[in-house]
């Protein structure tokens, strides 16, 4: 069995008083999705940025095909392999929509470099090369986050809630989007709230609360423990013993 | 190659042709002149080429110029002409490296504060330096270097240099980076880009030719000091013409030189006292009418995109 | 020892009003967003019309700082109306309007410093008033000094209260903590900027009467004013009032020991020595933003 491709071990980060990330350790092996849930505030993101760079560690360990990379800085990080979407999309607004792909491919792999016009049609927007960015609707903007994330041929990519805010039918060319990138290889951890996209997309899930790991399995299982229920609607418990009263 | 590709290089070639003959042609005024506009020429290219990209805006120009001058003003008796441009811009490097050693791992509000007071801080430093340990604080400055047409020739070749840098950065992966960085820094990390490197060198280089287009001029002034050398007032012209010209193409700055130097040779003339008072107002002019400048007014009408190419 | 007393009272005279003068920017630029380059103008500004009341008038400067409140106010309101709102609308995000907004001060700089040279000239000003000498802790300084101090003290507790123990105080270091939960406060983001703005350029006024009662000025000073206000907002850590009174003491007891054991003239470099310190190794500020 060959060792994961990316290895969290004993990450923690914390901002004043407050412990953001706790403790947190998990693997992502290669070809593998794997789901980053947790109820809001529970430091997803904050360990989506840790393993990004965006953020430093206070302590622990980010192990990329065993190099470490914790306390690197981002473009570092980006150059060795790890490319991200952000949560509120963040395009090079006043470039076109090619531009903003060739800004990925600066630090692509070399050997091989990726076309920006293929990606442009892999992730749908296809022909649309001398548009300003700012010109495309919201899931389009996403798609060429996407694109751009992807001109790095990163080995694991990071996506912060990238279905956020579609609409169902935007939901489903989501995706099958993901599902088609997979099967290039690409790995993925995925921070996500759609459950739905969760199950068919995730091979694994690691969930989250108040900044440590509550839970990790399979998203069925996963999803189906008490622990996790309760980080997510609260304490079956309490609403118990006010029944009672 | 197509005609229409060639055609704009050929003219550039044939104008800069041109300028050389200008000394030869006018008188001492229109040479002094020509000196200026190439002076400002240099100085706001140079910081159209940092600033205009990445946004962030130096208040440091003449900073370098002064550093460039006082070269010239210590070492111009002692060292051959080449070699003490050699150093001049080995030292406006050297402080543009710490400078931006210092700021540009920042954000750009603390690298703006740092160079407003720059400038003053360097006045008072070499103005303590010189009381205390030179013993005199001005300096005179007798240098074979100093005929109008030679000063006038480097210039123009100064400026042909920088020009042709800008024209580089325009297809190069540095100026695409520095777009990159002016759009969205943490996104353009993300995308591998060392930024703070970037900036750096950017910064690093476009100093050089201000530290060389201040030791060029600076056997002009006969008599400098450092109020001379680091006169503030100067960074801010060269910030308004940039700003004026419009930073969306490396050109775009020299068509804020023109008329400004005009205002302001005329200003001098004829009203020295209010010389602020319009400075002023021509700011606050580009800032509300104009804040792309004539070149993004330009654009904008013709409904062209800023990004080049 | 007297030396040494004597550079610790001017020190904290110096800190005091550089505090006045701090906490005015951190208003401006920690709540309302505004880096305002003209800030040491207006300081000036008020400082000559000080001076050329007292020469024409020969109306004390007390009087003058009474009547320069509600004109401060006046002006900042002004200021942020006319000037800056249209910038404020216009920008897309906080980096733009703070780009646009440090450009279109520095315009009003110059406007403001070119009018002040037409009126009194670029020499050095000053005023006699209130010069007696006083003992203090076995030292003596001019009473002026010590009310200038007295009154920065007083003032500087005064805004302390208005923004500890008043709704409206309360609103602005709520908006300069996070504007955007600010607004989910009901608070009026927007308006409170303007006040914010109008208080800051109240003290920097203020500041500007009682500087001219202690110490000699000149009409160009007031950039090295707005540079040393920022320094000291910087290292207290932008928005956070309490590290900002400090950092400015701090300031003025670095730059009047310098000035009096090594060189008066090297007190700038003092001051930026201890900037680049921050910069380099707490660039969020001595005591961090004010924030979570």
């Amino acid at each position: 069995m060959s060792a994961p491709l990316l290895q969290v071990q004993g990450l923690g980060r914390s901002f004043g008083g407050l412990r953001a990330v706790d403790a947190l350790s998990f693997d992502v092996a290669a070809g593998e999705i794997v789901g980053l849930l947790g109820p809001n505030g529970s430091g997803k993101t904050t360990a989506l940025n840790l393993i990004s760079g965006a953020l430093l560690p206070d302590r622990g360990s980010v192990r990329l095909e065993g190099l470490e990379l914790a306390g690197a800085p981002a473009h570092a990080i980006a150059r060795a392999g790890i490319a991200r979407t952000f949560q509120l999309v963040r395009v090079f607004e006043r470039m076109t929509v090619r531009e903003n792909v060739q800004a990925g491919l600066m630090y692509g792999r070399s050997d091989h470099r990726a076309d920006p016009a293929e990606l442009l049609v892999k992730v749908g927007l296809g022909g649309r090369d001398a548009l300003p960015a700012s010109q495309l609707t919201y899931i389009d903007q996403k798609r060429l986050e996407l694109a751009r994330a992807l001109a790095l041929q990163p080995r694991l990519l990071l996506l912060d809630e990238w279905l956020a805010g579609l609409n169902p039918s935007e939901l489903v060319e989501g995706v099958a989007l993901l599902h088609a990138l997979r099967s290039t290889g690409v790995s993925m951890l995925l921070v996500e709230h759609v459950m739905d996209a969760i199950r068919s997309l995730c091979d694994r899930c690691v969930v989250m609360n108040a900044g440590v790991k509550i839970a990790e399995g399979t998203p069925v299982d996963v999803l189906s423990d008490r622990l996790v229920i309760q980080a997510y609607l609260g304490d079956e418990d309490e609403d118990v013993r006010c029944n009672d009263v | 190659m197509s005609a229409h590709k060639i055609f704009p290089g050929v003219a550039i070639v044939c104008a800069f042709v041109a300028l050389g003959f200008a000394p030869a042609l006018g008188n001492d005024y229109t040479t002094s002149l020509l000196i200026t506009l190439l002076l400002y020429g240099v100085l706001a290219t140079a910081w159209g080429l940092f600033c205009g990209p990445t946004g962030y805006i130096s208040l440091a120009t003449v900073a370098f110029v002064g550093v460039g001058a006082y070269t010239v003003a210590v070492l111009g008796e002692q060292l051959p002409w080449p070699l003490v441009l050699l150093v001049a811009a080995g030292l406006g490097a050297l402080l543009s490296f710490l400078v931006g050693l210092v700021t540009l791992r920042l954000s750009g509000t603390y690298f703006v504060i740092f160079t407003f007071g720059l400038t003053e801080l360097l006045r008072q430093l070499v103005n303590w330096y010189e009381s205390t340990i030179s013993g005199s604080v001005g300096r005179f400055v007798f240098v074979d270097a100093s005929s109008s047409s030679f000063i006038y020739g480097q210039l123009l070749v100064l400026l042909a240099l920088v020009l042709g840098l800008g024209w580089w950065l325009s297809r190069s992966r540095l100026g695409f980076a520095l777009r990159l960085i002016g759009e969205d820094e943490q996104a353009a990390r993300h995308c591998g880009i060392d930024t703070t490197r970037a900036k750096l060198i950017a910064f690093t280089g476009t100093s050089v030719f201000m530290a060389l287009a201040g030791a060029i001029v600076a056997p002009r002034w006969t008599y400098i000091d450092p109020a001379i050398a680091f006169n503030t007032i100067v960074s801010f012209q060269v910030l308004i013409m940039a700003l004026l010209g419009g930073l969306s193409r490396f050109w775009g700055p020299l068509l804020g030189v023109v008329p400004l130097v005009l205002l302001f040779e005329t200003l001098i003339r004829h009203f020295p006292n209010h010389f602020s008072i319009v400075l002023g107002v021509v700011f606050l002019l580009i800032v509300y009418a104009l804040p792309r400048g004539v070149l993004g007014w330009v654009l904008e009408r013709r409904r062209l995109p800023e990004s080049t190419r | 020892m007297t030396l040494f007393l004597d550079a610790l009272l001017t020190g904290l005279t110096l800190g005091g009003m550089y505090a006045l003068v701090a906490l005015g920017l951190n208003l401006q630029y920690g709540v309302a967003r505004i880096l305002n380059l003209s800030y040491g103008e207006m300081l000036i500004a008020a400082a000559v019309l000080a001076y050329v009341l007292f020469g024409l008038q020969g109306l004390s400067p007390l009087v003058t700082l009474v009547l320069v409140l509600p004109l401060a106010a006046l002006v900042g309101c002004a200021m942020y109306s006319l000037m800056l709102t249209p910038l404020v609308r216009r920008a897309p995000n906080r980096n733009a309007l703070e780009a646009d907004s440090l450009l279109g001060t520095f315009g009003l700089l110059f406007i403001v410093q070119g009018v002040m040279l037409v009126l009194v000239g670029g020499g050095y000003l000053s005023y006699s008033f209130l010069a007696e000498p006083v003992d203090v802790l076995g030292t003596t300084l001019a009473a002026n000094r010590l009310l200038a101090l007295g009154m920065a003290v007083v003032l500087g507790l005064a805004v302390w209260l208005l923004l500890t123990r008043t709704r409206v105080g309360t609103a602005i270091r709520a908006v300069s903590v996070d504007p955007v939960s600010a607004q989910l406060a009901a608070i009026d983001v927007t308006r409170l900027a303007m006040i914010a703005f109008a208080l800051g350029t109240v003290l920097a006024m203020i500041a500007g009467v009682l500087l001219s009662m202690s110490m000699t000025f000149s009409a160009t000073m007031g950039m090295v004013f707005t540079m040393k206000a920022l320094i000291v907002i910087i290292m207290g850590g932008i928005g956070n009032m309490a590290g900002a009174v400090v950092a400015a003491l701090m300031l003025g007891l670095v730059e009047s020991f310098v000035a009096t054991f090594i060189d008066p003239a090297l007190t700038l470099a003092a001051s930026y020595a201890l900037f680049l310190l921050v910069l380099l190794l707490k660039p969020a500020g001595l005591f961090g933003k004010a924030s979570r």
